[in-house]
């Protein structure tokens, strides 16, 4: 064992590969970079022809699992597959005779009490019927067509059966009292599929009005017959069934919902005019109010502007053609639009951004990361410049940026702005550590000069000296500042 | 093929077994050459069941994924379709079923099995349209819980949390109790059966009556489950919404893990010859399977993420020693045992090119800035600060936009651990996310609210402190190399739903009645009679095996920490995992999303 260590110790100090001396090393990254390295370089050692122990396709699935093969098989009609395909027919029927293996035991006949396992044997062996379950009748048969089966479950039997995948009559549960045995049999049981098929039954065969007064009091039996109309698209009788129910806000949802299968802008509109009058909470009523105002605006800007392309009169819709229509947009990609083609429109059109903040209360802090962002798209330095100015009464003009000039400096550098635009509003990031980070960063030079003048900090500032270029105004601005008595360095 | 499902202290090929026979006898039921039409959704767990190679020697030539048209002209005597019960896979079914040549002889004979249960409204369906009567048989194949690992099984039911808990549907509920019942008949009666939550105490119920009613299936196999503990996922709300910190959790969270398998961005994985190099690069997602039956991924999975990149080196270093052996190989014996060591050397060595590729890709994530600070937000959440206003970050990455269900799992994730959020921090979100991703959304945003994800505060109360601090929930001192806890595969904090596991196995639920009473849904205990001779004498220092059964859903970074408990050398109980589904935050979170595009057809 110790020899064993020695061995692998002397290895690593005598070998070849440099690369795994990382005793002393922390860092996560060069790590993998060098079991990397390592297992690059192993492949020139070794041929790797076949390394397909388990065969796998380029795309990783094991050759012969079953996407794999729905590939193989439905793509190729020539080629090796089928020659082993037409070798399997020759055989198929010493396939089809083929006995079954008697040890193994399958799933379902755990529960049919089919297997040749003795212990299962006596399961429920009285309610199997044999062989016939293939032709098992479909629902709604005509009477007669299945009298041998009719002959006389119990509601408890009927469920079970049903369980069990066998198709049962209903018909003969006449009574209210016996169709509500049923159900309540089938809601203990907690399949779904059963619930479900026993409710397609009272459906049909139940009043309206007593089927909801029934389920009002089944809970369970309630919630399935809401999934399955909405499932099934019966839209008018799942509403009916809500508002006998008082759920009022649902059937307000459940009718918005339909909005979406609507593709007519037209009609869609019209339809969402219709839900603003639904019982929604008071907030969502205000969104749904939102959501109508705004698809009728989208529409009208939307002619508007195609007309205007097709026109191509305009230089802006002529330089950046539209990529997609506005309609059904978000109100945010709707500002956004609206600041990049409407931007200088009064206040009185339907498309300027100015109505748009106004109607729908947009937040300042919204509004002005969405003016920023398209004004810089467009390389409009004047209106983002306008966008942060304000006056103050006296007439003194400020900069202001709601959401901070950090993130205004984001923007503009992810636009491309220009270093003279950058710089001014690097200057106003407010705290110091971000103004230099960001400052260094998009080399404002004057910035991370100034700010180390104010700080007092000779070492940095003398420091920045290599990082400006040689003979430039910036590096004329740091000799002179160092050079100037007046200041008190800190250090 | 299947050999890692028996590694575990629960040998689960005898279920895969029994999936395959039931298979087997299904195809012979259609006698003669086949073509199979796939719903698509099903070939991943049916891939770990069984083999094209399986479906041929029973005469399946051919195979078609599921779309609507004319069916493909295989000359073949069976047409069967694999459909799960939907309504909309129906309907592609009349249309290809509708159009198939009547003319075209020898006719071609349909059959349906449906995966895991024969639907009712679905036959009634396909009537309505007329081609019920074309199909020949019509079966289901209850593919309850699939074995996915040594110790994990899964429904792979993905939409279970959604029809439990928005739409009370309770059927993913029965196939859990009937998986449960498979379970039983293969590996004997779980002698105890604890429980939290709502649907837990259904199902549980719904196992006795199963019982009850089928007296036969009390079998004379000596049990290997001693436990079987019923989670609800909505008992433990906050975990799956937290960004998971383990290897295998990181790389579903990223590329998402569908039936064990996961495809990566190619460009990393370039071609082995170097004279090929550059030529054609591959441009089609590398697909890699994982499982415990690759030795290196069994042993990094777990680990949190930054112990990942150690073990990598240190295993390069081993292999590269052991591909140095062949200098010092001199004689032809020598040789020969190098030689026939290189397979597996090369196994090693591929699967450590793999991994290494696969950590450098999640590498190049975890150190991105936003990655950080979002991670920074759900570790303050998770910790109890500033839970009760509005946050800048989740601010500005609306302001961004930012993908939507990023966006929601934050806010869930605040909701729930402030629980609840105030109106007014609620109403601000809401409205942000309806004007930034538009006012369709306003149906998710209920139905987050009807889970129970997202919602206002009540009473102005927030036990979450509470809760936090009896479970232990938020760990200060965490180490991720040596983890001594749990907390570690969320680097902090200690997912809820495990704690509840561990702490039930010791000192047991007693010590924390007060906590359980203000998480949602029962607590119980039930006991199954064994019949004598069956009562198991555990020898001394023997693990108890306890099944814990994740309802609606579970993610790997709790299965990481269950492994974690199994493993610990004085726990004393070992975990096998079953579930629903397995998930993530942003899985789960689209489960719950309301669909927005009308069905393609």
């Amino acid at each position: 064992m110790s020899r064993v260590r020695a061995d692998e110790e002397e290895y690593w100090h005598s070998s070849k590969f440099r690369a795994f001396t990382f005793d002393d090393e922390d860092d996560e990254l060069s790590q993998l970079k060098e079991s990397k390295r390592a297992v690059n370089s192993l492949r020139d050692i070794v041929d790797d022809d076949d390394d397909d122990l388990e065969r796998v396709s380029w795309s990783g699935e094991p050759v012969g699992s079953i996407s794999w093969s729905i590939k193989e098989t439905a793509s190729g009609s020539t080629g090796s597959l089928d020659g082993r395909d037409s070798s399997l027919q020759k055989g198929s029927s010493s396939y089809a005779a083929l006995p079954k293996q008697a040890s193994s035991y399958s799933l379902s006949s755990l529960f049919k009490g089919r297997s040749k396992l003795s212990s299962f044997q006596s399961l429920s062996d009285a309610l199997t019927d044999t062989g016939v379950k293939n032709y098992a009748p479909e629902l709604r048969r005509p009477k007669a067509e299945y009298k041998d089966y009719s002959s006389d479950w119990s509601p408890k039997d009927t469920v079970r059966r049903m369980q069990r995948g066998k198709v049962c009559s209903l018909e003969r549960f006449r009574s209210l009292q016996d169709k509500l045995v049923l159900l309540d049999e089938a809601v203990a049981g907690h399949d779904g599929n059963v619930i479900t098929a026993v409710l397609i039954f009272l459906k049909r065969t139940l009043r309206r009005e007593i089927l909801f007064r029934e389920l009002e009091v089944r809970q369970v039996a309630l919630c399935h017959l809401i999934y399955f109309l909405r499932e099934t698209g019966e839209q008018k009788f799942l509403l009916d069934l809500l508002r006998f129910l008082d759920r009022t806000e649902e059937v307000a949802l459940s009718q918005y919902r339909e909005h979406l299968n609507i593709q007519d802008v037209e009609k869609r509109r019209e339809f969402l005019k219709g839900c603003i009058g639904l019982p929604f909470s008071a907030e969502d009523t205000s969104h749904i109010q939102d959501h109508y105002t705004l698809l009728e605006r989208q529409i009208i800007i939307e002619a508007n502007d195609r007309h205007l392309e097709m026109a191509g009169q305009s230089e802006l819709f002529r330089k950046y053609p539209r990529k997609a229509s506005i309609l059904n947009m978000p109100l945010v990609t709707t500002l956004f639009y609206s600041c990049f083609y409407h931007y200088t429109e009064a206040e009185g059109m339907f498309s300027s951004p100015t109505n748009l903040k106004k109607t729908f209360k947009i937040p300042d802090k919204q509004y002005v990361l969405t003016a920023l962002a398209a004004r810089a798209k467009l390389r409009a330095w004047g209106d983002v410049d306008a966008l942060l100015t304000t006056k103050n009464w006296l007439g003194y003009t400020k900069k202001k940026a709601p959401i901070g000039f950090h993130r205004v400096v984001e923007i503009l550098q992810r636009n491309n702005a220009p270093v003279q635009v950058l710089q001014e509003y690097v200057r106003l990031v407010e705290d110091v550590e971000t103004r230099l980070n960001l400052a260094t960063k998009y080399k404002c030079h004057d910035v991370v000069i100034e700010t180390y003048r104010d700080l007092k900090d000779r070492i940095q500032l003398t420091a920045y000296k290599c990082k400006v270029e040689r003979g430039s105004a910036e590096e004329e601005k740091i000799h002179s500042i160092l050079s100037n008595t007046q200041i008190r360095w800190k250090n | 093929m299947a050999a890692h499902l028996s590694s575990g202290r629960v040998n689960l090929t005898a279920l895969r077994e029994a999936g395959r026979r039931e298979l087997r006898e299904f195809l012979d039921k259609c006698a003669g050459s086949k073509a199979i039409v796939w719903d698509e959704y099903l070939t991943g767990p049916f891939g770990l069941i069984a083999q094209y190679s399986l479906l041929k020697e029973h005469e399946v030539e051919k195979m078609f994924t599921l779309k609507p048209g004319r069916l493909p002209p295989a000359d073949v005597k069976n047409i069967i379709f694999f459909v799960r019960p939907k309504l909309e896979l129906m309907d592609i079914i009349t249309d290809n079923v509708l159009r198939e040549d009547r003319g075209r002889s020898p006719q071609r004979d349909f059959h349906i099995l449906f995966v895991p249960r024969r639907s009712l409204l679905c036959e009634q369906w396909l009537k309505e349209q007329g081609v019920l009567g074309s199909f020949i048989h019509r079966e289901q194949y209850s593919l309850d819980l699939i074995p996915f690992d040594g110790d994990l099984l899964s429904m792979e039911s993905e939409s279970a949390f959604k029809e439990c808990y928005l739409e009370s549907d309770q059927t993913s509920l029965y196939h859990a109790a009937k998986g449960l019942m498979t379970l039983q008949a293969l590996y004997g009666t779980i002698p105890q059966i604890f429980g939290k939550g709502d649907c837990a105490r259904h199902v549980a119920n719904m196992m006795i009556r199963m019982k009850r009613e089928f007296p036969g299936s009390q079998n004379s196999i000596f049990p290997v489950f001693d436990t079987l503990l019923l989670l609800d996922r909505n008992v433990d709300l906050l975990t799956p919404l937290a960004t998971q910190l383990t290897y295998e959790g990181l790389i579903d969270e990223i590329y998402g893990i569908q039936n064990t398998y996961v495809k990566l961005p190619p460009e990393k994985f370039a071609p082995k010859k170097q004279g090929e190099g550059g030529k054609d690069l591959p441009t089609e997602p590398k697909k890699l399977q994982l499982n415990s039956a690759e030795e290196l991924y069994a042993e990094i999975r777990d680990k949190n993420f930054n112990a990942v990149g150690s073990v990598l080196s240190k295993k390069a270093k081993i292999i590269s020693a052991a591909f140095e052996e062949r200098h010092h190989a001199k004689t032809v014996g020598e040789i020969k045992q190098f030689v026939s060591q290189l397979p597996h050397m090369q196994a090693a060595r591929s699967s450590l090119a793999n991994h290494t590729s696969i950590a450098e890709l999640i590498k190049d994530i975890t150190t991105s800035e936003d990655f950080f600070d979002n991670l920074t937000v759900e570790q303050e959440f998770m910790s109890g600060i500033d839970t009760d206003k509005v946050n800048n970050y989740i601010e500005d990455c609306i302001a961004q936009k930012h993908p939507l269900i990023k966006i929601l799992r934050l806010v869930c994730l605040q909701s729930v651990c402030n629980s609840g959020l105030k109106q007014k921090v609620l109403d601000h979100y809401k409205r942000e996310i309806l004007q930034t991703y538009g006012y369709e959304h306003l149906l998710t945003l209920n139905n987050l609210e009807k889970a129970g994800l997202l919602k206002p505060q009540t009473g102005g109360r927030n036990n979450y402190p509470t809760i936090r601090k009896t479970l232990r929930l938020w760990m200060d001192d965490v180490n991720e190399q040596n983890p001594n806890d749990i907390s570690y595969v969320y680097s902090g904090y200690a997912p809820l739903s495990v704690r509840l596991a561990q702490l039930l196995a010791r000192p047991g639920w007693r010590s924390i009645e007060e906590v359980l009473k203000m998480l949602p849904g029962p607590h119980f205990e039930e006991r199954q009679q064994l019949p004598t001779g069956l009562q198991k004498k555990r020898q001394h220092g023997e693990n108890r095996v306890t099944l814990v059964f994740f309802l609606g859903g579970v993610t790997y970074a709790e299965i990481a920490a269950l492994r974690f408990l199994s493993q610990m050398e004085d726990g004393g109980t070992e975990y096998i995992i079953a579930t629903t589904k397995l998930i993530n935050g942003t899985t789960w979170i689209k489960s719950l999303m309301e669909k927005l595009e009308p069905a393609p057809f």
